[in-house]
């Protein structure tokens, strides 16, 4: 091989397997990221059963229920909006009633209830998810001050 | 008093910085000894400063000073006397403060170990890395000062974060920044390499130890993290693709890319500027990594409270140094000279190669990493790109790399040959084989992937240690002289088969826990059992106890098998007082290489409790993996012709053991 062909060789190798990332990074963008959402948004989200979302808020007080088993019951609210959700497993150590929580999972067809296969509830008692804090913010929910939530 | 004396420590540390980016520099430009012999003693008063500052700041910690805001904030008089120290860096100004520490002790390494270096390079190392210094010290100064007093001090601290009151954290924080920060002297050996406009191989030698020993630092802070998620959170998850783990798992494959193409650099002079490039991209990001951390811009189990004035003067020393280095890489690389050439099939292009893959995965994990960012800054949709994301992108892109890494050691500087290679692998893709048709026997079947995956596992381990068994010449020669070749080879050699066999350790251990991990959660009353990975599990009964800042609710477990009791757990939940927090201490037992993991979940009315159980197959393999690569970096760091102060020597010796034995 020429200086020129060896070259080549690399070059094209090279690019090809960063076309190749590209594209792959292009799929998994489009079937394997999760959109985030408030109670509020989700009227005029329009979403397909079962794809996958976040959903946030807090968990409504009083609405926490334990069905048969590891099934829980509870409501993500933003306050002005509600979704029932159901969650099998154990809820993380500081998921409570009037805190913020994220939920991971989807809705199933023809049901108006949120269906998580992930809670999650961070590690600090003023925690709150950015995320939520941010969507209660922008919907006026008075955050008790702490204007600095992480 | 003291507490003045560590602040004004860190204002002197500052002007000793100062003193030490300007002089040498000039003294390096006028050809003028005295001045660059300044930055070597600059140096070395700035570490003796910072090391004052900072344990000044571990007295106040240790003593429980609580005048001291810091202090204040993250500690608590009744805590064991660990978490008092580990308390020092378990917050944002401490951990900023170990932060320079380490980068001054780095600089401080090049001055008392860089004689062999020429006078003019090591005045701009030492000058680049005082810059970094001095904006990293101004950025405690003037946003977060851990010697701020309170004017009238509380008797009580608010204490340190529970899931941080830990053996784990008193480790990974240090570990993780002697790896990160360690990185800046290969960026700073860049930048002086490109003020002078020459670079050469000596280059690459005099950058290698810094980049294996910062390497060897960050797989360990790296891996001692996972070690301390998966036993602290009781998720029983050892990886979870946040944010800032993304953040230091970036400039670690940065680095494994730098340390592999320094190597082509050092031998054939090949790859020059695509290694000086590489040098700058690994410390950038770990630059970007800390304004990650520090900025407040990710949702993140790691975020420290943080302000906006924090994070706007760290983008600011983010953007100055990162695009400083590129805009002079720009200029100045087109002046150095190509190097050597080599054949697409070749020990450089199986290097070239590992570069391409390391590179590209470590683009595709910054990408996932920032893409919400910058998604939410121009349409303000907010996403999670989680573990599928990076499961399917870096996963698949890493694969080909570790087919590809038995061969390279195996294949000719300059020509290789890829069938002979392939010939000599024979023996490792057949024990591969082996292997995934054993498990596919033993588990009757099973996902193809996961056999897949721990038949390339076993086939990496094979393969790297054929290189060792075709240069022993074992089944040729006898016994003795085989195991006098062994000793006669370079270290290096047996550091690289060890990283190699701890990347197929780790991978077995990833592909055995992902596909056949059991979860059971199941309520249980005492005396009830539960299976999992073929022990019984037997819950006793729940104690209440109490321990220095926390109390707690213990679960007793027997392990049993066939009907012998084999071994007792405990598993916890504990509530921290001073931060009103509960926690889970998860109750683990090791069997082998795999694990028993139990943690509780609530309360039932009933008088039972929710338990969650894992059988984790394999799990420790990940780890181990780990401590095999680090055992590489460090046997490779011992090689003579890498050490620091033997570069004569080395250059005499280097000829004759680098040639393949073939």
């Amino acid at each position: 091989m020429t200086r020129k062909q060896k070259r080549l060789v690399i070059i094209g190798g090279g690019v090809s397997f960063i076309v190749a990332a590209v594209l792959l990074v292009m799929v998994a963008f489009s079937q394997a990221i999760a959109y985030f959402y408030v109670p509020g948004d989700l009227a005029k989200a329009d979403l397909a059963p079962g794809t996958r979302i976040r959903l946030g808020g807090l968990v409504e007080n009083g609405s926490l229920k334990r069905g048969d088993g590891m099934t829980i019951t509870f409501s993500v609210t933003d306050t002005l909006d509600k979704v029932p959700v159901t969650y099998t497993g154990i809820l993380p150590d500081l998921f409570r009633e009037g805190q913020g929580v994220v939920a991971e999972g989807s809705f199933k067809e023809g049901s108006p209830v949120f269906v998580a296969d992930t809670v999650l509830a961070k590690h600090d008692e003023t925690y709150m998810p950015k995320d939520v804090a941010d969507r209660l913010k922008a919907q006026g929910v008075n955050l008790g001050g702490k204007e600095n939530i992480q | 008093m003291i507490i003045e004396l560590g602040h004004y420590a860190l204002v002197l540390a500052l002007a000793t910085s100062l003193l030490q980016g300007v002089l040498p520099i000039i003294g390096a430009l006028r050809n003028d000894h005295a001045l660059m012999e300044i930055g070597t003693v600059a140096a070395k008063a700035t570490f003796l400063l910072m090391a004052l500052s900072f344990g000044v700041l571990t007295y106040a910690h240790v003593t429980s000073d609580f005048s001291v805001q810091n202090v204040w904030e993250n500690s608590h008089s009744q805590i064991p006397l660990i978490y008092k120290f580990s308390g020092v860096w378990g917050n944002h100004e401490g951990s900023m403060l170990l932060w320079v520490l380490i980068l001054t002790f780095f600089s401080a390494l090049v001055a008392v170990f860089g004689d062999n270096l020429p006078e003019t390079l090591k005045a701009n190392v030492l000058a680049v890395q005082a810059w970094i210094a001095v904006s990293f010290s101004l950025f405690i100064l003037l946003t977060s000062n851990p010697f701020n007093r309170l004017l009238n001090a509380p008797g009580e601290g608010q204490d340190l974060n529970p899931v941080l009151q830990d053996v784990g954290l008193a480790i990974h924080p240090p570990l993780l920044y002697l790896g990160y920060v360690g990185f800046s002297v290969c960026f700073s050996f860049a930048i002086a390499a490109l003020i002078e406009g020459r670079i050469d191989a000596a280059w690459a030698r005099w950058v290698r130890p810094w980049t294996l020993a910062a390497w060897t630092c960050l797989t360990a802070g790296i891996s001692m993290g996972s070690y301390w998620a998966y036993y602290e959170l009781g998720w029983g998850g050892w990886w979870f693709w946040d944010p800032v783990e993304n953040a230091s798992f970036i400039p670690w494959l940065a680095g494994t890319a730098l340390l592999h193409s320094a190597l082509v650099m050092e031998k054939r002079e090949a790859l020059k500027i695509w290694t000086v490039l590489l040098a700058i991209m690994t410390f950038s990001m770990s630059l970007l990594g800390t304004f990650l951390v520090r900025s407040g811009v990710l949702t993140s189990v790691h975020a420290f409270a943080t302000d906006p004035t924090r994070g706007v003067f760290i983008l600011i020393i983010l953007i100055l140094f990162i695009g400083g280095a590129l805009s002079l890489f720009a200029f100045r690389a087109a002046h150095l000279k190509a190097g050597g050439l080599f054949a697409p099939i070749s020990r450089e292009g199986a290097l070239v190669l590992n570069n391409l893959i390391l590179t590209t995965a470590a683009a595709t994990v910054l990408i996932g990493t920032l893409y919400p960012l910058a998604l939410e800054a121009v349409t303000g949709a907010k996403i999670s790109v989680g573990p599928p994301f990076f499961n399917m992108t870096f996963g698949l892109l890493m694969l080909p790399l570790m087919l590809a890494v038995p061969f390279g050691p195996l294949l000719a500087w300059k020509r290789g040959d890829l069938l002979g290679a392939g010939q000599r692998l024979f023996a490792a893709v057949a024990f591969g084989l082996v292997v995934g048709s054993i498990i596919y026997y033993v588990q009757n079947g099973g996902p193809i992937m996961a056999l897949f995956g721990l038949a390339l596992g076993a086939y990496m381990i094979a393969g790297s240690l054929t290189e060792l068994y075709l240069r022993s010449g074992l089944g040729k020669v006898t016994g003795s002289v085989a195991l006098r070749r062994l000793s006669g080879l370079p270290r290096s050699v047996f550091g690289t088969a060890l990283a190699h066999i701890g990347l197929g350790v780790t991978l077995i251990g990833i592909v055995a826990v992902t596909a056949f991990e059991t979860e059971h959660i199941v309520e249980m009353k005492p005396g009830m059992t539960t299976d999992a990975g073929g022990y019984t599990l037997r819950f006793d009964g729940l104690r209440n106890g109490n321990g220095p800042n926390y109390s707690e609710e213990s679960g007793h477990f027997t392990i049993s098998q066939g009907g012998i009791e084999l071994a007792e757990v405990w598993s916890s939940k504990r509530f921290y007082t001073a931060r009103q927090m509960p926690t889970t201490e998860a109750g683990i037992r090791t069997f082998g290489l795999s694990q028993l993991y139990v943690s509780l979940g609530d309360d039932m009315k009933d008088g039972g409790i929710v338990v969650r159980v894992w059988w984790k197959p394999m799990i420790l393999c990940i780890w181990l993996g780990t401590v095999f690569m680090m055992a590489g970096g460090a046997v490779s760091l011992s090689d003579r012709r890498l050490r620091v102060g033997a570069p004569a020597r080395a250059k005499k010796q280097k000829k004759p053991v680098l040639e393949p034995a073939q």
